[in-house]
């Protein structure tokens, strides 16, 4: 790529911002339609933040081949001309755009709040025989607030509306100003179930802009945990797509096999979801050899009946024929709409952070990339989840049986200083895709902008053309074979 | 005449009473499945004890069909109770042609779940009301093939001809275990049980029944609830005197035997929901198609092969 166009970096370091080309509006726009939509880089993050009187863009490109992200900015004034029409996958990014900052987006098909339900103009089918259906923001079952909007003819769905953002907290904007020892809170709690995956992005983040990197043992506690995270949450989403098609085995096994998973997470760091683990500059837990062993024996003995449960779930005829050809997404739609993660790979996106941008977390050998066929189907999805659930696990067994005698020691940076004016950015493998985090420090040290793209942001859009032409009675399966963040979404 | 008419009052008043514990059963070889422990076999009777002590609510958009729909329903119920030949004796009510009275008063108490659930207005319990009246029709076809089946088989056209039902012939054997898969096709779609339906949803989406019964609180949600079980007592019933032989039995052969069918069936529908997923709704038609197909073929057998028209 053109080095006057953008700036190369690692995945978590930092560059001085002014490193980081600021081209002029049309150059800027021409460049990222043209990276995207012909190199095929992937959009990791596109946010604004105030200049002064006028406001830079800063657009986050992802070039897998060279593993490496590519930076670019502009500065405008009240107003930037859309990139949607060409390249869809901007079309959320320019909204929130428009919604953070008084800034206008010209020719945006359109410009719907992002995390403002309440302003919402719904999309509306006319014609006798059409009717709405409207579920949420308080659902039935215990689970987060988001309001759906279908519009059908009968069972089938035409058009599927998602609002999102009753949960908006406005995390970004509390992240702005000094570092604070709350932030990492914050961090683990966007979205509650990517927390060992949200904290390592972070710590990264800190540790780029402050210079203290993590030691090798502390990228390796986190990576465990990273891993115990992903396979819990993938059995939880199993068994919950399996209940929902209401075969009741599978269902009633996965709960309890994620509750195991979540006691070796609390086993590894003392909390259940991985809070507290990762901090900036290392890990807050050391991991002794007797306790790896332990948990060795514990994966050994669960391994084994969380597959049994998983094969029954997929030998069962009646469940496949639920699955398969249910809430496709094809290759074409999703690699327009950027796609991330499993959801991306179940149709046949192949993307995995830890390979593309490897950190030193993995150390050069992460888990391998499922290697099956896939449409993008919910049957996809959950045979993606499940070769994902095997690859973690020998991942861990040989993490855990490489922990030397004396253990992987715990590490933390204290009295941590920021470089002024710099720009940091750290992307993790969450079990749902590219979680992206990224920093800009002001000339004191302090934030000016943290930007925050959690899986879900890209992925939702995925979620409502998987309901295109479906029967709306397969909602429930295919939003659990994604099963997106609302929280995530909605910071 | 007496002893035969209290035989059939004994069997009613137990099936009355006894209906709310089929879905206990249920539930119970649910849980057995699933490695739980599960709730009671009684919880419904707490849980209607307890709907009973609360108040209704009626939704304040409705038209008041919903307010004497719970009302409608039980009465249709309880009224196509009293034509089964309970005990193995002839209703008392019973009149020749009264098996098509059975089934429409089935038939009738849906009309009034269909109807209060539209009068409510909420698009869940419309989506309901459209799945449940789609699949009704269906199933009405594969009923009425198996009643043709039986009127040919007994000669008889009241529901006592379910005491007449027997094997004797290979023939007679294969064309009733046709006949009974047939009706226990219709007795899942036509409570809501899986693969049909799933009652333990709450995925509105995918609500048939479920949906239906939204809207409905207090004893109002207590007389649906009970509704159900008893509807499901009716259909487990007639399933088991379908499969019952003709024959002299005393009170107590015939209650024994009788229990130990309506227990042996619950627990196949038990099975059949812990082992399989549940259908996607275009598959349902097939399924109710087949059975229909079943019942004709039994109709088939019976006339070619044993040459039966009484």
């Amino acid at each position: 790529m053109d080095n006057s166009l953008f700036i190369n970096i690692d995945n978590g370091s930092a560059v001085p911002v002014e490193k980081v080309p600021v081209l002029e509006t049309e150059k800027f726009r021409a460049s990222l339609i043209e990276a995207v939509k012909n190199k095929k880089r992937e959009i990791l993050s596109f946010f604004a933040m105030p200049e002064g009187e006028k406001f830079k863009l800063i657009a986050i490109l992802g070039n897998a081949l060279a593993h490496k992200f590519e930076i670019s900015s502009c500065v405008i004034g009240s107003s930037f001309e859309s990139m949607a029409q060409k390249v869809p996958a901007f079309e959320l990014f320019e909204r929130e755009i428009a919604e953070q900052y008084p800034i206008t987006v010209t020719g945006h098909p359109w410009l719907k709040p992002v995390r403002n339900p309440d302003k919402t103009d719904f999309y509306k089918m006319s014609g006798d025989a059409v009717h709405e259906v409207a579920v949420g923001p308080i659902h039935a079952g215990v689970i987060e607030p988001g309001h759906f909007r279908f519009q059908c003819m009968g069972e089938d769905v035409y058009f599927l509306e998602i609002a999102l953002g009753y949960q908006h907290r406005g995390i970004e904007k509390l992240m702005q100003g000094k570092l604070d020892n709350r932030f990492i809170h914050m961090v683990e709690t966007a979205s509650g179930d990517t927390t060992a995956a949200a904290a390592t992005a972070w710590s990264h983040v800190i540790e780029a802009l402050s210079g203290n990197n993590a030691p090798d043992d502390a990228c390796k506690i986190r990576s465990i945990a990273i891993e115990l995270e992903r396979i819990a949450c993938h059995t939880g989403d199993l068994g919950a797509l399996s209940g929902d098609v209401a075969f009741l085995p599978t269902a009633s096994f996965c709960g309890r096999i994620r509750g195991e998973y979540l006691n070796m997470t609390a086993e590894l760091c003392g909390n259940r979801f991985g809070r507290g683990i990762a901090v900036p500059g290392g890990v807050r837990t050391s991991l002794e050899k007797a306790r790896a062993e332990k948990l060795l024996a514990w994966i050994d003995r669960v391994r084994p009946e969380l597959y049994h449960a998983l094969d029954l779930l997929f030998d069962s005829p009646t469940v496949l024929d639920r699955f398969e050809n249910t809430g496709s997404v094809s290759l074409e739609t999703a690699e327009s709409i950027g796609l991330v993660g499993m959801a991306g790979r179940a149709s046949g996106i192949r993307r995995d952070v830890r390979c593309d941008y490897p950190l030193p977390e993995y150390g050069g050998n992460p888990p391998a990339m499922p290697e099956i066929d896939v449409q993008g189907d919910v049957i996809a999805r959950a045979r993606i989840r499940y070769e994902e659930i095997k690859a973690s696990h020998i991942y861990l067994e040989k993490m855990l049986k490489e922990v030397p005698a004396e253990g992987l020691s715990a590490a933390k940076s204290e009295n941590i200083v920021l470089k002024p004016d710099h720009i940091a950015v750290a992307v993790t493998e969450a079990w749902r895709g590219a979680l992206c985090y990224a920093a800009v420090t002001g000339n004191d040290g302090s934030f000016r902008r943290v930007k925050i793209v959690d899986p879900s942001f890209h992925n939702w859009t995925g979620l409502a053309f998987a309901l295109r032409g479906e029967q709306i009675s397969h909602f429930p399966i295919c939003n659990k074979s994604f099963n997106l963040s609302y929280c995530g979404y909605d910071l | 005449m007496t002893d035969k008419f209290i035989f059939w009052l004994i069997w009613f008043v137990i099936s009355l009473a006894a209906a709310p514990i089929l879905p206990g059963i249920i539930n119970k070889v649910k849980a057995f499945f699933a490695g739980r422990k599960g709730p009671s076999v009684f919880q419904l009777y707490y849980d209607l004890v307890k709907l009973l002590r609360k108040e209704s609510i009626v939704s304040t958009t409705s038209g008041g069909v919903l307010f004497f729909a719970p009302a409608v329903i039980l009465a249709t119920l309880i009224g196509a109770a009293l034509f089964l030949p309970f005990g193995g004796q002839h209703s008392p009510l019973g009149f020749t042609g009264d098996i098509i009275l059975f089934f429409y008063l089935l038939g009738t108490s849906r009309v009034a779940m269909i109807f209060g659930a539209l009068d409510t207005g909420s698009s869940f319990e419309g989506m309901g009301s459209s799945r449940e009246a789609h699949f009704a029709a269906l199933a009405e076809a594969a009923i009425f093939a198996i009643i043709a089946f039986l009127v040919l088989l007994t000669g008889r056209c009241g529901t006592e001809m379910l005491s007449f039902t027997g094997f004797s012939g290979s023939m007679y054997a294969t064309s009733l275990l046709l006949c009974a898969g047939a009706f226990f096709v219709v007795l899942l779609v036509e409570n809501c049980r899986v693969p049909a339906d799933d009652p333990d949803t709450h995925l509105e989406l995918t609500m048939i029944h479920e949906a239906m019964v939204l809207d409905y609180a207090g004893p109002d949600l207590a007389a649906i609830l009970y509704a159900g079980a008893l509807k499901l007592w009716l259909f487990v019933s007639f399933f088991v005197m379908l499969l019952m032989p003709a024959g002299e039995w005393s009170f107590l052969e015939y209650s024994s035997v009788f229990t130990a069918g309506i227990v042996l069936t619950t627990v196949i529908v038990g099975c059949a929901e812990s082992c399989m997923a549940r259908y996607r709704f275009l598959k349902v038609p097939q399924m109710l198609t087949g059975a229909l197909c079943t019942a004709l073929l039994a109709v088939f057998f019976l006339v070619f092969f044993e040459g039966v028209v009484r």
